[in-house]
């Protein structure tokens, strides 16, 4: 699936300003509608690999439809219609010889709430290896459990209490949890819908970092509120409004001189 | 520190402003709302007591019988007049046990024998039960014909109900069923500890009869466990595999709106039109055997299955879409995330929808009754397609009964039954304290 050498990957880590990465999922023509409510116009944005991608824009702008749209989540929604292509690594992801699960496997995500199953720290983490039968055998779901939460800057934190619920964790170490679970599947892309709004500043900085980290082996999409948020994790913003991208570019450009008056509006707190 | 030198800040005002803004009508209001609730739970309360103290106290002799202590001579003259029983062993079987005891009877209360009159009288203060009794002993043990035993032998309802001072002894002997000799013959045995109230077992386990002091439950509570298991067995899988699929496969459209519009009438189906169906579709129809507890069963599942289903979806409902979410987004397929995590978070909902279908079906007559379980059944069903009544049935049945001695067994059926309902809905409080997850 992934058609990328390892040296060109190397490349797209290292070059931060310089090349653009390649694409790692890409939007063309995206619409969808919720019964008579269109939701999205002829949307076109490129994920780039191993880059933060930040969506913002005022509520109700379509970015989580969009993001939601990236794993099919809005499969789930009645009456949602999804037209226009997406690709991931160049397949199209809405072709009906793409598998939802298989999809979802490689496209992992955390949404706005934490959302733990209410079972164990472990056994959470270890649901999606289980089910997509990643271990072969004890010791080796204990070392895919252990990584993820490690990755997830939460396994020191609870390495005493792995057969404790993982209802019973603080918000912000449940939205780690959460975060662990995705990782687990060993998915490439992961999808993050305002992953911070629940969050306090203490644990939401926990989480920036660790978005930071993950960038690293993931290729990560993230809606946010926040402006600042946006600025910090991302290096690359999408700005939308009323279900159309306004403006799509690199974070710091986005953010000192954007070329759409809405979107230099918007990051100065003129509306939204 | 420094609040010696700030001067304190001056108080605006003159206290909290007088405002007409009903306080005194809102707090009116509240009293008498408050008054009503209470009236309300008092007039409940007041309803139970009353309700369980008269079963109760009409019912709790139910559970004591009287029985005679009687010296039996197993006389092989009367057993066996023409010592024929070693080639044809219908002759034990036919023997006139009844007699038996009326004589140890009569020779433990000193009668003259020869007096026919107090003979016969006699022999009514003991039950006619003891001829199954009598004969069960011999068929068991051929070798005790010819010895003497003391046995327990049942005092007749009669007997029974005036020991337990149920007879109004003021009325003229000639208009009750126990004259005064019997009543004499019973103070007489009773201060000898010969005559006594036991623990009533037999209430549990015999069958139906004519005679009070011989007629039980049992068939009845036999046949309510054949129903109950048959309605467990088909309406907890199909109600929740049907609730599963409309709550989480199926698409919401106009004939799954249809769908749930007819399981919630359904619910309100009188449960004699059930009966009906029941009747029509599998007695007349599929030919199965009338009065059987697999039909009553496959009825009461009908019965039920709204009710399960109701609650099962409403348990589904209830489990956050943030769970779902969850497990699609790391790829669970819909079973799987049903399966996984949705009914395990459903189950107590479920267990509690289930037990109170059950507890519904348990206590139903009507339907039962058009299927022709409202049947004189002596024996004990070995299978449900055996002829079987139900609890429910057996107090409707009791109540039908004129003896006085049935009318304390219909108020310890009740009390049986109630005993039942309580244990279930106990049950049902307990699993959904115990599985109940927050999230």
């Amino acid at each position: 699936m992934n058609m990328m050498s390892e040296a060109a990957v190397e490349a797209a880590v290292g070059a931060k300003t310089t090349a653009q990465p390649p694409i790692k999922m890409q939007g063309r023509l995206v619409n969808v509608s919720y019964g008579d409510n269109q939701a999205l116009f002829d949307v076109d944005l490129d994920v780039r690999l191993h880059q933060v991608t930040a969506l913002i824009g005022p509520s109700g702008c379509g970015k989580s439809t969009f993001l939601r749209c990236l794993n099919r989540m809005n499969d789930t929604i009645e009456g949602c219609r999804v037209k226009g292509s997406i690709t991931l690594d160049g397949a199209d992801i809405y072709d009906p010889s793409i598998d939802v699960v298989e999809l979802r496997a490689n496209v992992g995500m955390v949404f706005q709430k934490p959302n733990p199953f209410p079972k164990t720290i472990y056994e959470n983490v270890a649901y999606g290896p289980r089910i997509h039968g990643l271990a072969t055998g004890k010791a080796e779901m204990d070392e895919i459990v252990e990584t993820s939460l490690r990755k997830a800057g939460l396994f020191e934190e609870v390495k005493d209490r792995l057969h404790t619920a993982g209802t019973g964790l603080s918000g912000g170490q449940q939205q780690r949890l959460c975060i662990a679970r995705a990782i687990a599947v060993s998915p490439e892309v992961i999808l993050m819908d305002e992953p911070c709004s629940a969050l306090d500043p203490i644990a939401t900085a926990k989480v920036e970092e660790l978005i930071d980290e993950l960038r690293v082996n993931y290729t990560i999409v993230i809606v946010t509120h926040s402006m600042q948020q946006a600025a910090r994790v991302s290096q690359r913003t999408a700005m939308f409004h009323l279900g159309r991208l306004v403006e799509e570019g690199a974070t710091d450009k986005m953010f000192t001189n954007p070329d759409d008056q809405r979107t230099q509006d918007y990051i100065t707190g003129r509306y939204g | 520190m420094s609040d010696a030198v700030t001067p304190p800040a001056a108080v605006a005002g003159t206290g909290i402003q007088k405002r007409d803004i009903g306080i005194k009508r809102r707090y009116a209001a509240e009293r008498r709302f408050r008054a009503y609730g209470l009236i309300a739970i008092a007039l409940g309360i007041l309803f139970l007591t009353a309700l369980l103290y008269t079963v109760i106290s009409k019912g709790y002799t139910a559970f004591q019988q009287t029985a005679i202590s009687v010296p039996v001579t197993f006389s092989e003259k009367i057993i066996d007049p023409k010592g024929e029983r070693a080639q044809n062993p219908q002759a034990l079987m036919m023997a006139n046990y009844p007699v038996l005891a009326r004589n140890g009877l009569v020779r433990e209360l000193g009668i003259d024998p020869k007096n026919k009159k107090l003979v016969s009288a006699a022999g009514k203060m003991l039950s006619a039960g003891s001829r199954v009794q009598l004969r069960d002993m011999v068929l068991a043990d051929p070798s005790i014909i010819g010895k003497t035993l003391p046995v327990w032998i049942l005092a007749s309802g009669d007997i029974d109900s005036a020991f337990k001072g149920q007879v109004d002894l003021s009325v003229d002997q000639a208009r009750r069923q126990v004259d005064d000799q019997q009543i004499a013959w019973m103070n007489q045995l009773a201060k000898d500890n010969i005559l006594v109230k036991r623990f009533n077992t037999g209430l549990f386990t015999y069958g139906a009869s004519s005679r009070a002091e011989t007629a039980g439950v049992g068939v009845a509570i036999i046949g309510s466990l054949y129903m109950m298991g048959i309605v467990l067995v088909l309406a907890l899988p199909i109600g929740v595999a049907a609730s599963i699929y409309l709550e989480e496969f199926a698409p919401k459209n106009r004939w799954t709106d249809l769908i749930e519009v007819n399981i919630n009438n359904l619910a309100a189906v009188p449960s004699i039109v059930f009966g009906l169906l029941g009747l029509a579709v599998f007695i007349n129809f599929a030919g199965m055997p009338r009065s059987a507890s697999l039909v009553g069963g496959l009825v009461l599942s009908l019965m039920t299955l709204p009710t399960i289903i109701i609650a099962t979806r409403a348990a589904l409902k209830a489990v956050p879409p943030s769970i779902r979410a969850a497990a699609l987004g790391l790829g669970a397929s819909r079973t799987q995330m049903v399966f996984h995590h949705v009914l395990p978070l459903a189950a107590p909902g479920v267990m509690t929808g289930t037990i109170i279908g059950l507890a519904q079906a348990l206590g139903e007559t009507a339907p039962l009754l058009l299927i022709g379980m409202v049947a004189f059944v002596v024996g004990v069903p070995a299978s449900p397609m055996d002829p079987a009544t139900a609890l429910p049935v057996q107090i409707f049945m009791w109540a039908n009964e004129a003896e006085r001695a049935f009318v304390e067994r219909t108020s310890g059926a009740i009390i049986i039954l109630l005993g039942f309902l309580a244990v279930m809905n106990i049950t049902a409080i307990i699993l959904r304290r115990r599985f109940e997850r927050r999230w």
